[in-house]
């Protein structure tokens, strides 16, 4: 398999749900936690992640790089959140307690910082969901998973195409771009941005072109062999549910419905210690 | 045994067309017959194909006229699906029709629409998987198959569905000599093994012709021309007539004045009839053929030393090339898919820097210099001119490597359109570039690296998918800039072409150079054919059979005739 | 209506494959460190001029996801939703248009321009940070100064190469009869 994505085949309880319970359950739990701002949920959200790792059999070093990313991601954001709006958490608590004794605009509060503690929190418990989905799912069976919960055939087709052309795309960008910068098309720094621009039109004109004409070969290629032909399809990566599918939906739900019942609770979306 | 499909006095316009593409086609194949079907480009082969797989008119739009009928049913009345149950058609494009992730989810496509269930759908699979002994693979991606496999992948989704009829859309096209003659195999076990009836359309005729063929269909300007058996076509003059190449062997006895007849059974070298007159015929005229005539030019214009290179630092996919090139040769570089022909190329020209080794250009360093600078030397053209092409207008097109350079537009005028001149494009200078045919618009991909005033060109497959017009246009375009003092460096998997216009050629194994030498030796060295996945040419089969020693010698000489005598 | 259908797939899914590829490993430094331009916008703005709103919006919404997912930074929703929208207003704005019948008319470049712009501020200034706010509950200004950069650089890169895409698609459809050679 391409490995795009970063999947690790393993053999783990993770790994042996079916793709379509992956996906459910992580569609739940990132509506979870984007739903609350519930610090004691958040941070148990975090901990239960933590310990998906181990029964995933995917270990830190394997997910590194992502990682880094999401690291320069998280402090990049919380920067600006600081820079543009430092009394962010004031207005949300509804209180002000300056901390060292400084005050003014720019002054860290102890609001300021518990905000700034929540938002990191939502990322934590949040992002190892979507690194442990990504690693433990094949995506030759994520088309298959999303037919299986309801998405339209033609759509989730439209996904494992889009998997499939990836590399192809790729390629052909790579060599077009470099018998293009022989011809003399810059894109570095040298030239002045709308120059940068045209000269990405300039290599993106004959990829896009030749696209055009792989569209048109792929479609007649999927209609000769019956593609469209009934209502539904099957698929040779699908899987049937088993009980521990249906278990870890239910799981899901359940977070769901805790953090609605904390947000009816808290009687706002965020937990304020500061009252 | 009855038809699977029949024409009758058949025609066919396409809505968007103001003439009809197809006239008068009567034509009909039972099951377990095996056609060919050549023409010249435009000729209407592919829109009869689609005709004959539902495509036409179910995709594209058209009027037809008279009947076509599958089993006796006129298909205008079935739909597109009921038609590819019976007929399976195996792309041109192995890479466009691979349309599953793996392997076994391509093979498995057709039975998912037909929403065949487990356990059948995986049995089904294997089975077909061993069919076309593709077994193995079954996890792999595309990227990881070569094309051979990958169109076996193609044939394995088509086969799932037990069509009665399939179409080979040129299976050729894309695969290296060796692995084409084990495609035409496999085809014919194929069609033996299954009783399918089996149409090839395809213009290298020979290398189709390479296992037993019951009919051959000449098209030209939406007509069959002829519709006989090979033996029978091959003795007549209408290849030459339409623009369809002779095979070799045939060519070399016309030369010798032998008559050649169907009894001779002319229709494959492996049973044509080389009796005593025919083998005095043919050495009378190898010994009268004039031989070559060998300029040496001691100049070296490139000088690559102990090259490597690797993608992922672990597999070297240059291993230690060494190569020198003068000035004014043309150069075939030739050997299988992954041998290292297209890398070596793009480290020549700077798209990839190179691990170890040295590239001296007139004597100098080449790897200081930019991929910019380089091009100024060297110029690369790619295979599809699509990939190459971005503006609208020709004239831009050719100037755009200039501009770049910031080369005044009074200078830019003047050497477009000199370049347009010598690449025969002038009378469409005020032309888009999207009215031109492939060929034309390859002559403005190569005019718009020449305009850069190169003193070498690498030229990636520079004839692939073309038929002999083309193939012969681009070649003596080619040839007269070489006659111009230009070094013309192709990397090819077309034996013809490497036989009739370079002066050498070197063959690409496993990221190593395993020969180096003139053409005429490399395609009658047994081992070196083996190893860089070549095919031996008909003519040493041909010398064999008349008692003709020197094959090499008298490939060489069959060149310089052909050359010299012929084209001229 | 079938064939329509199945040539909508493919350029959907090839529609995403370009929008991933080119947003995800195709960088033009834009001066500012750190910051790349993406000129994916251009594209996707060309994919739903020719195969219409619904392409549009499952391309970016697919590419985006994509995206998102390598990097492995969890998904951002507001901003994948933000170009599936991009995707399919443009789709519905150039409904009218026939670039694949080969015209792209004058008057065309200026109802496409004047539909991205729009569909870029209803993405990045309205959409985009409004989710922000309802999802994350980023502060407010933040993220519409961060939406508004966002579709500054969006709309002229689209301007540049979304314009230049339908132009070139467009001519290689040409009407052949005008056509003559010259000596």
């Amino acid at each position: 398999m391409t490995n795009l994505f970063n999947y690790i085949d393993r053999k783990s309880k993770v790994h042996d749900l079916t793709g379509a319970t992956k996906f459910v359950c992580l569609l739940l739990w990132s509506f979870a936690a984007m739903y609350t701002y519930d610090t004691r949920f958040l941070l148990a959200l975090t901990a239960l992640s933590l310990i998906l790792f181990p029964l995933s059999k995917i270990r830190v070093k394997d997910v590194s790089f992502m990682l880094g990313f999401t690291a320069v991601f998280m402090i990049l954001n919380n920067v600006l959140v600081y820079l543009f709006s430092p009394q962010h958490g004031t207005e949300i608590y509804g209180t002000c307690t300056y901390l060292f004794g400084l005050t003014g605009k720019y002054a860290p509060t102890k609001e300021q910082l518990f905000y700034h503690f929540n938002y990191f929190l939502k990322y934590l418990a949040s992002i190892p969901v979507v690194i442990l989905f990504v690693s433990t799912t094949n995506p030759s069976e994520f088309a298959a998973s999303l037919n299986k919960i309801g998405v339209k055939y033609s759509i989730a087709y439209s996904v494992a195409l889009a998997l499939r052309y990836i590399p192809d795309v790729q390629k052909e960008y790579d060599e077009i771009s470099k018998a293009q910068q022989a011809r003399g098309i810059e894109m570095s720094k040298k030239a002045t941005l709308i120059n940068r621009i045209k000269s990405a039109a300039a290599i993106l004109i004959p990829l896009i072109l030749t696209s055009m004409d792989r569209v048109e070969i792929v479609s007649n290629a999927m209609e000769l062999r019956g593609f469209g032909k009934n209502k539904k399809r099957t698929w040779y990566m699908g899987r049937p549910f088993k009980a521990s599918d249906i278990l870890a939906m239910a799981f899901c739900v359940l977070l769901v419905v805790i953090a609605a019942l904390l947000n009816i609770i808290n009687k706002s979306r965020f937990y304020n210690p500061f009252v | 045994m009855s038809n699977i499909l029949e024409f009758k006095d058949f025609g066919f316009k396409y809505d968007a067309q103001s003439s009809p593409t197809l006239f008068d086609i009567n034509f009909s194949i039972k099951k377990g017959e095996k056609v060919l079907i050549a023409g010249p480009s435009g000729c209407g082969k592919s829109t009869l194909v689609h005709c004959m797989n539902g495509l036409v008119p179910f995709s594209y739009r058209g009027k037809m006229t008279g009947s076509l009928s599958l089993f006796d049913k006129e298909t205008r009345d079935l739909s597109l699906f009921e038609i590819s149950k019976h007929v399976g058609t195996v792309l041109q494009d192995s890479d466009a029709q691979f349309v599953g992730l793996t392997v076994a989810e391509d093979i498995a496509f057709a039975l998912e629409n037909d929403c065949i269930k487990e356990p059948r759908l995986h049995e089904r699979v294997s089975e077909v998987a061993k069919l076309v002994n593709i077994q193995d693979f079954l996890d792999h991606a595309p990227s990881q198959l070569s094309g051979g496999q990958k169109q076996r992948v193609s044939l394995g989704g088509v086969l799932v569905d037990d069509v009665d009829l399939l179409i080979f859309d040129e299976p050729l096209a894309n695969l290296d000599p060796k692995t084409g003659k084990q495609a035409i195999e496999l085809i014919d076990e194929l069609s033996k093994k299954t009783g399918v009836g089996v149409i090839i359309v395809e213009h290298r005729l020979e290398d189709v012709l390479h296992r037993h063929v019951d009919r051959v269909v000449i098209m030209d300007k939406g007509r069959i021309v002829t519709d006989t058996t090979p033996d029978e076509l091959v003795s007549s003059d209408v290849l030459n007539e339409k623009g369809v190449r002779e095979p070799l062997y045939i060519a070399a006895m016309k030369y010798a004045g032998i008559k050649v007849t169907p009894d001779l059974l002319p229709g494959s070298i492996d049973t044509v009839k080389i009796g005593d007159e025919e083998s005095r015929l043919l050495k009378n005229w190898y010994e009268h053929a004039p031989k070559e005539t060998i300029e040496n030019n001691q100049d070296y214009l490139l000088d690559v030393r102990n090259l490597s290179f690797s993608y992922d630092g672990k597999r070297k996919a240059l291993d230690n090339i060494s190569i020198k090139v003068k000035s004014g040769e043309m150069l075939a570089i030739v050997g299988t898919n992954g041998a290292g022909k297209s890398t070596f190329s793009k480290v020549l020209c700077g798209f990839e820097k190179k691990d170890e080794g040295d590239i001296f250009y007139e004597g100098k360093d080449f790897s200081l210099l930019s991929i910019k600078e380089r091009a100024d030397e060297i110029g690369y053209v790619m295979q599809n001119p699509n990939q190459m092409i971005s503006k609208v207008m020709i004239f831009d097109e050719v100037a755009l490597g200039l501009r770049t350079r910031g080369v005044c537009e009074d200078e830019i005028k003047e050497r477009v359109e000199e370049t347009l001149k010598i690449c025969g494009l002038w009378p469409f200078r005020n032309w888009p570039v999207a009215a031109l045919s492939y060929g034309q618009k390859k002559r403005v991909t190569i005019a718009s690296i020449m305009v850069l005033k190169p003193k070498v060109i690498i030229l990636d497959e520079p004839t692939a998918g073309q038929d002999y017009r083309h193939y012969t246009e681009i070649m003596e375009f080619l040839s007269s800039l070489n006659k111009l003092g230009i070094t013309v460096i192709m990397i090819t998997h077309d034996m013809h072409l490497m036989l009739e216009y370079a002066n050498r050629s070197v063959a690409f194994s496993k990221g190593r150079i395993i020969k180096d030498d003139e053409c005429a030796k490399v395609l009658t060295d047994k081992e070196t054919i083996d190893e860089a996945s070549l095919k031996e040419t008909s003519l040493y089969e041909l010398c064999k059979k008349a008692g003709i020693e020197d094959a090499t010698d008298f490939v060489r000489r069959f060149i310089a005739y052909e050359r010299e005598v012929v084209r001229k | 209506m079938r064939k329509f259908s199945v040539k909508t797939v493919v350029a959907t899914g090839i529609g995403a494959a370009l929008f991933f590829v080119l947003g995800r490993f195709v960088a033009i430094p834009s001066g500012i460190p750190n910051t790349n331009i993406s000129i994916q916008y251009g594209v996707l703005a060309f994919i739903s001029a020719v195969f219409g709103p619904i392409a549009g919006l499952l391309s970016g919404l697919i590419g985006h996801f994509f995206i998102d997912f390598s990097f492995g930074w969890g998904v951002w929703w507001s901003w994948v939703i933000a170009s599936a929208v991009f995707g399919c207003a443009m789709g519905f704005a150039t409904k009218k248009m026939d670039i694949e019948g080969g015209v792209f008319t004058g008057k065309n470049i200026a109802i496409f321009n004047i539909a991205q712009v729009i569909s870029h501020i209803i993405a990045w200034v309205v959409i985009a940070p409004t989710l922000d706010i309802l999802i994350y509950q980023e502060p407010a200004n933040k993220v519409y100064l961060q939406g508004l950069t966002g579709a500054g650089v969006n709309i002229l890169t689209t301007a540049i190469v979304g314009t230049l895409l339908c132009v070139a698609y467009a001519a290689t459809k040409p009407k052949k009869d005008s056509l003559k050679e010259e000596n």
